[in-house]
């Protein structure tokens, strides 16, 4: 018997709406305050094209990450090889490229297969063998770790060939190299990204409407649209006159909106949020719960060995430490992101925007002259504060 | 006699829903006070004022027990005097033993050192007390529901209890550990101790109570003392629910057609244990139209049964042949049996039949997603009116389909069940306790959805340890003892004695061959 049933409040069509909505706006809201606040304490260095660009490429590989942990995390797991397990790419690849001058398309998709079979390695025990994937995936961090140092003898590997630093250095052409303040490829991409974003919530409003679904009042609407809208052209602005769109970026929003949509749109996506909320009940109702995490952890290897690709490229060498502790970051961000440490809630773009929050609060702080002692701190502190904050809502 | 316990004019709301209005209820020593009433009723915060669980100062109104007046602040202030409730939730770690677990939070000790040989023969004092001959050292997880619930019993005698509180005990006993519990209230009457106990199951208040109060959406509306006069269960329904409850099963009129779904020879063993086998060669049959009742006690291996048929999700070498329309069809997987038409209700709605957290809409399609996502990809449109469709056609009360399931009553959270394996468009439906922990009204319409379901010529199957629902909407009825089919009624000719004559005969038959 439950008592919260007596009755149902009637609830009015619209005063549900921010209250509901409220969480995910929580997030972005949150991010605002914190690029504002650096923004102001850094004296406009973070909004720097400059500074902008090299955010966007330190955190290239912790975001890419995020999405197959939020995957990983909605199932009710963790995997902490994330970090091993990159850093063991790349050094796959120094091997592939630098010692056996192998090209590097054909390394690169070695190296995707390695990450996918080492997913598919963890997977195996945590899905079909019931194994939890603390454990499995502790070891893995060990393994992985160790095989990274044994492959490179203890060295630092590189330089890697030009083409495949173009990965992370790299930036899409300018195809009007007369222009020379700003890129105006990158803005028109910028821009027709912009109106596609805008036609697709436009369209969709009206396909509710016809259908006579309750959507949110016009004037939220059409702020919520503005707003998007014109920090995407802003953002567009600053990266597009510095030096363009980085080809990570454009990897990277490729991933996020592939992502997105899986997640929220398909049958994949909301059999692994039903695993998540309840495995014994998903499975009663036809869902194959062991296929798909096995399926989840293999996702997940492939993004840590795209990771660390884009890393190595980054940093032009592959070295027995890459890597470390980036599963502490990952996993941060789905935590900040909104993700339940037991499963089946969590959205990609939580991921993306916990992600974004480390990245800014980092980058900021380093910008600060804050040593790496107190940002430690400050990150840990910050990452229990959005948890408390996100059980308190929940217990409302 | 005093009463032990008096509540005056007690009154707590919740925002703006007035859950209990000025509910007076008293208790006299040695007495079994049965408090009835729908889900939602207010029994459970009636229970919950008087155990601290709301503290003084949030409710309105007076507790005394025991003469004096009472301002508990939390539960351990109502328990320190005697007043000690048992959940319908057992409050007890699966992995610990018994005597660990009835002195949690009190063990016997010497400076902080537990003194294991005392808590070791207090436990053993107080199972014989309870009648249970389990070892102190068993692991609560070795032990089944019914025990359990004496375990908890145990528990609270630890304690001293004066005033005993039980929230639906019997809800997930079996008929013979319902009465073996309820034989223990009646001895503890003897002994002085009261009892209040929440059920809905009328037989059980006529059978063992003194005094019965019936609460109505937060009111007292009625109270009956069955030492004075007769207890009529139909009076009692009648102020439950404020309707005349002559017809508690909607009439029928079967449309009988032929076998959809035939099984033979099936087998199953167990999991845990392969050497023991939990279904015995088996055959069963459902007829298009027909609603087919599995009777038996709580162990009999009727959820393991259907649990096995569809795609072995319970047991091992599972053997025998299952035919669909006549035609062999693969249950080797729960896709599989899906495919095949099959759907299975299960008996733990929460456990395993509902996302919680997710909403009415994701749980209904959950089962279904191909249907409302061509290529993979979910047409929340087509999504969302099938799911409001489902909706109104079981009328489901949400707010809307985007609320969570976890938030709903029960009856509506079975609904949601239903719901999701309506869409699969089943042939045969197995419904495992389709209304365990549902209220009387609520049943009523589960029933009648249960009689369309048969109409619309799918095979019904009904698993229940509730006898009277069985008889009351069941076309044929078969009793299921140990692992076997032992017997089998026309709707019309069973009555529960006939039923319970079958296991009997059954168990004296295992007896024999045992001693033999």
């Amino acid at each position: 018997m439950t008592d919260k049933t007596v009755s149902l409040p009637e609830e009015k069509p619209h005063s549900g709406f921010l209250k509901n909505n409220l969480r995910s706006y929580g997030m972005l809201m949150s991010l605002f305050v914190i690029m504002l606040f650096f923004q102001i304490m850094t004296d406009g260095t973070l909004l720097q094209p400059l500074n902008l660009t090299n955010l966007v490429l330190q955190n290239s590989y912790i975001v890419i990450m995020a999405l197959g942990m939020l995957l990983v995390i909605v199932t009710g797991h963790i995997d902490l090889s994330v970090g091993s397990v990159a850093g063991f790419v790349g050094a796959v690849a120094a091997v592939l490229m630098v010692r056996y001058h192998i090209d590097f398309p054909l390394a690169i998709i070695a190296c995707l297969i390695v990450g996918a079979a080492i997913g598919a390695a963890q997977g195996y025990w945590v899905a079909y063998f019931g194994i939890p994937s603390f454990i499995v995936t502790l070891a893995g961090m060990l393994v992985f770790k160790g095989l990274a140092l044994a492959l490179l003898q203890g060295q630092s590997v590189g330089p890697f060939p030009a083409t495949f630093q173009k990965l992370s250095s790299g930036f899409i052409p300018e195809l009007f190299p007369g222009a020379a303040h700003l890129n105006p490829t990158s803005l028109a991409i910028g821009a027709v990204l912009t109106l596609i974003l805008v036609y697709a919530s436009v369209k969709g409003r009206a396909r509710e409407v016809e259908h006579g679904i309750e959507v949110e009042p016009f004037g939220v609407f059409a702020a919520k649209n503005i707003v998007l809208a014109g920090v995407l052209m802003y953002f567009t602005y600053l990266i597009a006159s510095h030096r363009g769109l980085p080809n990570v970026l454009v990897i990277m929003t490729a991933l996020i909106a592939l992502y997105g949509f899986m997640t929220r749109r398909t049958v994949v996506g909301r059999q692994i949020y039903a695993v998540g909320g309840n495995a014994k009940a998903a499975k009663l109702s036809g869902i194959k719960t062991e296929r798909l995490v096995f399926l989840t952890f293999v996702n997940m290897g492939v993004l840590a060995a795209l990771a660390g690709l884009i890393f190595a490229a980054r940093l032009n060498t592959a070295t027995p430490k890459a890597g470390l502790g980036f599963e502490l970051d990952v996993i941060a961000a789905c935590f900040i992101g909104g993700a339940s440490a037991y499963g089946g809630v969590g959205r990609v773009g939580g991921a993306v925007i916990g992600a974004m929050i480390m990245g800014v609060m980092n980058n900021g702080m380093s910008i600060l002259g804050i040593g790496i002692d107190y940002q430690q701190v400050i990150k840990g502190l910050v990452l229990l504060g959005a948890v408390c904050i996100d059980v308190y809502n929940q217990r409302r | 006699m005093t009463a032990i316990l008096e509540m005056r004019n007690v009154s707590k709301s919740f925002g703006n829903v007035q859950a209990l209005r000025d509910v007076s209820f008293t208790v006299e020593p040695g007495e079994i006070h049965a408090l009835v009433g729908e889900n939602g009723a207010g029994k459970s915060t009636l229970m919950k004022v008087l155990s601290g669980v709301y503290p003084h100062g949030r409710y309105e109104g007076q507790i005394i027990f025991e003469g004096e007046e009472r301002k508990f602040r939390d539960i351990n202030d109502s328990e320190a005097l005697g007043i000690i409730i048992i959940h319908q939730e057992l409050a007890l770690i699966p992995l610990m033993s018994i005597a660990e677990n009835i002195f949690l939070s009190h063990a016997p000790s010497r400076f902080g050192v537990i003194d294991r040989d005392e808590v070791y023969r207090r436990t053993q004092q107080l199972l014989a007390q309870v009648g249970l001959k389990e070892s102190p050292d068993t692991l609560i997880t070795d032990l089944g529901v019914g025990k359990q619930q004496l375990v908890e019993i145990a528990k609270a005698l630890s304690k001293r209890v004066k005033l005993l509180i039980l929230d639906e005990p019997t809800a997930s006993l079996n008929e013979a550990d319902s009465a073996a519990l309820l034989d223990r209230l009646v001895a503890f009457r003897e002994q002085g101790i009261s009892s209040i106990l929440i059920t809905h199951k009328l037989n059980e208040v006529s059978r063992v109570a003194d005094r019965i109060t019936v609460l109505r959406d937060g009111r007292s509306v009625d109270g009956i003392d069955c030492r004075a006069e007769p207890v009529l269960e139909d009076r009692i329904i009648k102020s439950m629910v404020n309707r005349d409850m002559a017809h508690r099963f909607p009439e029928r009129q079967p449309k009988i057609g032929e076998p959809v779904f035939t099984v033979e020879n099936w087998s199953v063993f167990h999991p845990q244990h392969p050497e023991r086998r939990v279904i015995k060669n088996v055959d069963f049959q459902v007829r298009r139209g027909e609603i087919v009742g599995i009777a038996g006690l709580m162990g009999a291996g009727r959820t393991e049964f259907a649990m096995s048929l569809f795609g072995r999700s319970w047991g091992v070498n599972i053997s025998g042949r299952a035919r669909l329309e006549g035609h062999d069809v693969n249950l080797t997987s729960v896709p599989a049996a899906i495919d095949a038409g099959l759907a299975y209700v299960t008996e733990d709605r929460k456990q395993l039949g509902l996302i919680l957290a997710d909403d009415v809409r994701k749980n209904i399609t959950l089962a279904s997603l191909a249907q409302v996502a061509p290529k993979g990809v979910i047409d929340d449109i087509a999504e969302l009116k099938a799911a409001s469709g489902y909706r109104g056609r079981m009328r489901i009360r949400c707010s809307d389909v985007y609320q969570e399931a976890g938030q709903l009553s029960g009856g509506n959270q079975q609904k949601v069940v239903l719901s999701k394996w309506l869409m699969t468009d089943p042939k045969v439906l197995i419904l495992d306790e389709p209304t365990r922990g549902i209220d009387v009204g609520a049943k009523y319409e589960i029933y009648c959805i249960i009689q369309e379901l048969a109409d619309a010529g799918r095979g019904v199957v009904v698993i229940s340890s509730e006898m009277p629902e069985l008889l009351g909407i069941c076309d044929r009825i078969c009793v299921v003892n140990d692992g076997a089919f032992v017997g089998e009624f026309a709707g019309p000719d069973a009555t529960q004695e006939k039923i319970m004559r079958a296991i009997m005969r059954n168990e004296a038959l295992t007896n024999q061959e045992t001693a033999a």
